[in-house]
């Protein structure tokens, strides 16, 4: 079983006449780590929406884990996303107005199976994923607002991999860190998703970071409605 | 569900600044509204108490309000007085079971005083036909005795046997009558009516008190001392009004037609019930524009609290994407923006009723004081409920603006918010 498919993918927004997105086919396997580059207006917002399930395709079909999340129901789709992806965002990952510790549990407070893969006690794997990724005790109980962003990417990084989701989406999520951390931090994301078994894909406009991965993918060239929208 | 509503009070919670300040503004103005409800019931509440049993008050021609407020509540002044004649014309008229003098004008340190008969202690009735008790004492029976309402003893420090002399005119600053100095003898129980803020003479010493008066003044050298007064004939010349009792209830509109027919003078016979109607009818436009100004303040601070989660939406953009990301739907964000607008207004509806219950418990003596509203602490009453109620119930429609909003953002922002 592929861990994404998609098929016949086709997206537009609303009240546009080109397609934004019109991909034939995609499918990356179990555990593989990907780097999916595209310039900024090639449609990876776009992706990642459909990817998560918050917008839908004008047609074709996004098979994740087997399960075809076009066909499900918004609720379904938002169910679907809280049980099995784990996502990371450029920069402010975190409630700010909540602890360190307290960002990385709080997917085990909207799905059940991710709790229980986290061994119930969320906590207790949250203090062991947060000391793993180097971040000193005296931090966890800090407000996330008040971490560096290097200090907030690594417990946003903690968070989208606590109980184990299958699979791990990063957009950008090195853009607000300095350069030399941010190949440290690319080494972190794939040795740690590696360690869940997830398989990641990472979008980035920039293929400077591409070094690492399992395999590379640039969006134009899988998107057919690129070459029309892009110069 | 319940974890979102969790985040959401956190949420919250770290806004609760400006949240804090829209809870105050909603609160002051919910304070406000039932404020005004609530004095306008115990206003009317005082008034209908302030009088019972009386079928007609007679006075000099001249509007059925004004004659109410000044013989019975002793606000304003008499534009003319009747004279004794004509008062004993509708006293000895046969339908009339009895009647009460009543010879305002004059004050002591800012309470009326009023000239009357004895058989007042006896007749008059308040409330719910209550008769007037003694705490202290007893009626007057020589010239210069008086009997104390008993907020005029409790507030002066009065006892009995204390002496004190009386203004002429209703302002504490109007000339004196001091050369003729009453003796406390008696002091009311609490009634929550005027009586409790006016002394009560006999009308004998109203005519003491104006033997060497002429025209609301003195007349200059002549000075007559008050050992004197006895040798004068005392009987009163005029009096400002009279409260009369029938024999027969259904006799009202023959004897209020004797009255306003009388030929000797201009009289006029009012019935309280309907005389109180009417002033209702008269202050009911300005209750209802306080009311609806109150109301008006409430939907301001209903709206500034919309305005406030608005405001705060876009900055808080991210915290909607990210619980998208970890599986909240753009059900729940919209029911978090609605939920917090709602917890705002009922706390802040909840604080209003606080306030309000401190507040009235601080101002209910000033209030009494100054305008003879009795104001009472209790628990908020059905109307004032109902009022609480559509708060609320405002509050949510205002919450569902910013939820409304919340819920659009959601959807066009997915997991990536435009910023």
């Amino acid at each position: 079983m592929a861990s994404l498919r998609i098929t016949d993918l086709v997206f537009r927004w609303p009240r546009q006449a080109a397609a934004c997105l019109d991909i034939s086919y995609l499918e990356l396997a179990p555990g593989e780590r990907v780097f999916l580059h595209g310039p900024s207006g090639s449609g990876k917002s776009s992706l990642l929406g459909l990817l998560g399930g918050v917008t839908l395709p004008e047609q074709g079909s996004i098979e994740l884990l087997g399960t075809d999340i076009t066909r499900l129901g918004g609720r379904a789709r938002d169910h679907f996303r809280a049980e099995h992806i784990g996502f990371l965002f450029q920069q402010f990952n975190l409630l700010p107005w909540l602890s360190a510790i307290d960002n990385v549990v709080l997917p085990c407070t909207f799905s059940a199976r991710r709790r229980q893969r986290a061994g119930n006690v969320p906590h207790v794997e949250a203090a062991r994923m947060l000391r793993h990724l180097d971040l000193g005790e005296a931090l966890w109980r800090k407000p996330a607002g008040e971490l560096s962003m290097g200090q907030q990417q690594r417990v946003a990084a903690a968070r989208a991999l606590i109980g184990r989701p299958e699979i791990l989406i990063a957009d950008e999520p090195t853009s607000a860190l300095d350069a030399e951390r941010q190949q440290a931090f690319i080494d972190l994301l794939l040795q740690e998703s590696a360690a869940v078994g997830a398989t990641l894909v990472f979008v980035s406009h920039d293929q400077r970071l591409a070094g690492h991965f399992d395999r590379i993918i640039a969006l134009d060239d899988i998107n057919r409605a690129a070459s029309g929208l892009n110069v | 569900m319940t974890a979102v509503m969790r985040l959401a009070a956190l949420s919250a919670w770290s806004r609760r600044l400006t949240l804090g300040l829209s809870l105050v503004a909603i609160a002051l103005a919910v304070t406000l509204l039932l404020a005004v409800e609530r004095i306008r019931g115990d206003a009317r509440q005082s008034f209908a108490q302030s009088v019972s049993g009386v079928d007609l008050v007679v006075g000099a021609r001249t509007g059925s309000v004004q004659l109410m407020l000044y013989a019975v509540f002793h606000a304003g002044a008499a534009s003319n007085n009747i004279s004794w004649d004509s008062y004993r014309a509708i006293a000895s008229h046969p339908a009339v079971d009895w009647a009460l003098p009543l010879s305002l004008g004059d004050s002591h340190r800012g309470f009326a005083v009023l000239g009357t008969s004895p058989e007042y202690f006896d007749r008059f009735r308040h409330g719910d036909g209550e008769a007037l008790r003694f705490r202290d004492g007893k009626a007057f029976g020589g010239v210069f005795e008086v009997v104390l309402g008993s907020e005029v003893g409790q507030r002066l420090g009065y006892r009995l046997g204390d002496s004190i002399t009386l203004s002429h005119g209703l302002s504490e600053l109007g000339p004196a009558h001091g050369d003729k100095p009453f003796r406390v003898v008696g002091i009311l129980a609490a009634t929550g009516t005027p009586v409790d803020r006016t002394l009560h003479v006999g009308l004998e010493a109203i005519s003491a008190l104006h033997l060497d008066w002429v025209g609301g003044a003195p007349l200059p050298g002549v000075n007559i001392p008050a050992e004197f007064v006895a040798k004068f004939d005392l009987k009163p010349k005029e009096i400002t009004a009279a409260l009369v009792g029938l024999k027969q209830r259904s006799d009202v509109f023959r004897m209020q037609r004797f009255v306003n027919q009388y030929r000797g003078e201009p009289l006029l016979g009012v019935m309280p019930g309907v005389a109180l109607d009417e002033l209702w009818q008269t202050i009911g436009i300005v209750e209802r524009s306080l009311l609806a100004v109150s109301a008006l303040v409430v939907l301001i601070g209903l709206s500034g609290l919309a305005a406030t989660l608005l405001a705060g939406l876009n900055e808080r953009r991210r915290e909607l994407a990210i619980l998208r990301a970890l599986g909240a739907g753009p059900g729940e964000v919209f029911l978090m923006l609605t939920a917090e607008g709602l917890l705002v207004t009922t706390l802040g509806a909840l604080l209003g009723l606080l306030l309000l219950g401190a507040g009235s418990g601080l101002a209910a003596p000033w209030l009494l004081e100054r305008f003879g509203v009795v104001l009472a602490t209790r628990i908020p009453d059905e109307a004032e409920l109902a009022l609480i109620g559509a708060v609320i119930l405002t509050g949510l429609l205002a919450s569902l603006v910013p939820g409304w909003r919340a819920w659009r953002m959601s959807l066009a922002d997915g997991l990536t918010p435009r910023l």
